[in-house]
């Protein structure tokens, strides 16, 4: 259970190689976190992060093969993890994939593919998960989207409209929810450096996958509906979002 | 049935169950027919501050519908009420009748079925004890063994471990107990003001075994020499000719309702630091040096909180929490460590109390043991304060001490089983009563109790 502080007990991933989910579920278990399930396309890969886990004190660790691009499993997966570890405070849904916008342009099947990745996968994912924090009462669902899509930009048009759906998405799964006791919240990184944006020119407010966690923490303490991290990007997107579409392509040109 | 979402007191962390409001003891009791997959939890007035009376995607049974009183016999002042009479009803009707509750805690709107739940106790404890120290029996309604009498002889297990256990024992239906006889409606008050922490304790040290009843209010806001300035409140019961020639004429007169509503749009946040400490300072200001005999009411002296309605939103959208310890006598030093600790952090305190308390009784998992007891409110959005209450549970711990369950809303299990020695012998009687362990709430799962 959540307490008042907003401590959790239990903590599930969907995308268990995400740099920021895992450096959430750190800090989450220097807490009170105790149970841990991360689900992954290669969870074999986990062994060193599971056992990294266990010695800072989380007692059940456990893996899960799961791949965003198979949503016709996802339901048995996730019902199956309930069914296993019993409640579970929070679900970070973290995968996704930011692919190369030139690739896309010259391969359209693989920029499909990234948005059935990102958020078809994302899609029958959080609604499993939704129905199984219905069903136990409480919980809070974070969704891991992006300023990308918050307003769009021609350099990763592809990447941007996926986390954009995403985002609509999980607004709208967090307001069907209200009364449920379970929660969306919605995360909206700026730029991060991760494995996943190596060797890439780092846009303004950059940040790194322990800012972004501690916005996560804090966020879950404070019961936000959306978390902006660094938080500074709430005011320069409240501003960059009304641009006229001329400005906004010279602004956004990188 | 609807489907509703519940708090504790403090606000603080809403799960939603289905939520049943039985009419009778008897639509009470088959609450328990048929059981979710998640169970069922029992809730009355709502008023421990954490997450005892939620059941997330279960079922709550709201108590306060199976009320009233069941038998009274105004010879012995023994009464029996159903579980979700509240001890302002009982007031009401008994007051004037010459009786009064055996005990009652800083609020009257709470159950009598909580009354047991938390075995509580109010400002007589170091005389008289816990509720179920006046608790000579109750009906009850369990998954094993459907409806029982349970009385210290008949089931010595089931009753004491009913006694404090936060309802995950049976459904209390309802409750016999012994009140006690008053010759007036009024109290008797001394008030001392002390300087600081030490003065308090010494004082109440030397001199509560003379009171009935015996508080002391605790500045948290003050710091440096200041350090635990305490107001020192102690009284009994007055006499008809202590009262004056008007009050006289009806001596039992009782008149209790709540006078100040909180505005509907309340600001965010009325009770912020700013205006904490200010109201601390007045507060401190205008009560007497020293003062004796001085005649109180029974709201004014027992609850004054009561007197404005829904008080836990002054705290705003993030909500508060209390806690509450107690440490041996004996560990004075403990006591000092906390105060200043609470003094020097950068929380948020209005509703500190300090109290000595007396012997506990057999409640496996009733709270009260012989020693200090401090309560405090925090603003559950206070920076540092998880880290500052996880410090000083250690500390109360290694002083041999514990936290009160009804104010409990986020300390870890190993705390929790590390301050009640008892908690194996509990689960055992609940394995017994509860085998399938339909009884269930949040509480119990967050402290993995059930």
């Amino acid at each position: 259970m959540r307490d008042a502080l907003g401590a959790v007990q239990s903590v599930l991933v969907l995308g268990g190689g995400s740099e920021i989910a895992l450096t959430t579920v750190r800090k989450l278990v220097g807490d009170r976190c105790r149970t841990v399930v991360l689900a992954a396309r290669r969870p074999d890969e986990l062994a060193g992060t599971v056992a990294e886990l266990q010695a800072a004190g989380a007692t059940d660790v456990d893996t899960v093969a799961f791949d965003a691009l198979d949503p016709a499993s996802h339901e048995k997966i996730i019902d199956g993890i309930f069914e296993a570890h019993g409640d579970i405070d929070v679900v970070l849904l973290a995968f996704g994939v930011l692919g190369d916008q030139k690739e896309f342009d010259a391969d359209p099947a693989s920029a499909a593919q990234a948005i059935a990745a990102n958020f078809g996968g994302a899609v029958s994912a959080g609604l499993a998960v939704a129905h199984n924090l219905r069903k136990q009462g409480h919980g809070t669902l974070v969704v891991l989207s992006s300023v990308a899509g918050e307003r769009v930009r021609k350099d990763n048009f592809v990447y941007g409209s996926s986390k954009a759906g995403l985002d609509g998405f999980a607004q709208g799964l967090g307001d069907s929810l209200v009364g449920s006791g379970a929660r969306v919240m919605v995360v909206r990184p700026g730029f991060v450096h991760t494995k996943m944006t190596e060797g890439m020119d780092a846009a303004p407010f950059s940040t790194t996958p322990d800012v972004v966690a501690d916005a996560i923490v804090e966020g879950l303490h404070k019961r936000r509906d959306v978390v902006w991290a660094p938080s500074q990007l709430r005011y320069v997107f409240s501003a960059l979002r009304h641009l006229p579409r001329p400005v906004w392509r010279k602004v956004s040109d990188r | 049935m609807t489907r509703e979402l519940l708090t504790g007191w403090g606000r603080t962390a809403p799960t939603a169950a289905d939520v049943v409001h039985p009419m009778s003891v008897d639509e009470l009791a088959a609450g328990l027919e048929r059981p979710p997959e998640r169970g069922v939890a029992a809730r009355g007035l709502g008023r421990s501050y954490g997450d005892p009376a939620q059941n997330a995607g279960g079922r709550v049974l709201d108590t306060t519908g199976a009320r009233g009183l069941i038998d009274l016999d105004l010879n012995r002042g023994v009464v029996t009420a159903a579980a979700g009479t509240s001890l302002h009803a009982l007031m009401r009707w008994l007051v004037p009748l010459g009786w009064f509750v055996p005990v009652t805690p800083g609020t009257r709107y709470v159950t009598v079925g909580g009354a047991i739940a938390n075995d509580i106790h109010g400002k007589n404890h170091h005389g008289a004890g816990s509720w179920c120290n006046h608790l000579l029996a109750m009906t009850m309604a369990t998954p094993a063994g459907g409806k029982i009498t349970v009385t210290p002889q008949s089931d010595p297990d089931l009753f004491w471990a009913t006694a404090g256990g936060v309802g995950l024992t049976g459904l209390v239906l309802d409750a016999t107990f012994q009140l006690r006889r008053i010759e007036t409606s009024r109290l008797v008050i001394d008030t001392d003001r002390t300087r600081d922490l030490d003065e308090v304790m010494a004082l109440m040290t030397e001199g509560d075994d003379r009171y009935e009843y015996s508080v002391a209010w605790i500045d948290l806001m003050a710091r440096g020499a200041s350090v635990g300035r305490s107001i020192l409140d102690r009284g009994r019961f007055a006499h008809v000719d202590e009262l004056s020639a008007k009050q006289q004429r009806d001596p039992l007169a009782y008149h209790a309702a709540a006078i100040l509503p909180m505005p509907f749009v309340a600001p965010p946040k009325l009770l912020n630091p700013l205006t904490v400490r200010a109201f601390n300072e007045v507060w401190y200001r205008r009560a007497p040096r020293r003062r004796r005999g001085h005649v109180a009411t029974i709201p004014a002296f027992f609850h004054p909180l009561d007197a404005i309605h829904d008080w836990n939103r002054g705290y705003g959208p993030a909500g508060f929490l209390q806690w509450q310890c107690v440490v041996p006598i004996g560990a004075e030093e403990t006591m000092r460590h906390i105060v200043e600790a609470f003094s020097a952090s950068a929380t948020t305190s209005l509703v500190n109390v300090l109290k000595r308390f007396g012997p506990g009784n057999e409640g496996m998992l009733s709270f009260p043991q012989p020693g200090w007891t401090l309560s405090v409110d925090l603003s559950a959005d206070a920076p540092g304060l998880a880290r500052l209450l996880d410090r000083l549970d250690d500390e109360v711990l290694a002083a041999g001490g514990r936290l009160y369950l009804a104010k409990d809303s986020r300390m870890r299990p190993s705390t929790m089983a590390a301050g009640y020695a008892r908690l194996d012998e509990w689960r055992a009687v609940r394995r017994r009563v509860d085998p399938d362990g339909i009884l269930q709430h949040d509480l119990g799962r967050r402290l993995g109790l059930v």
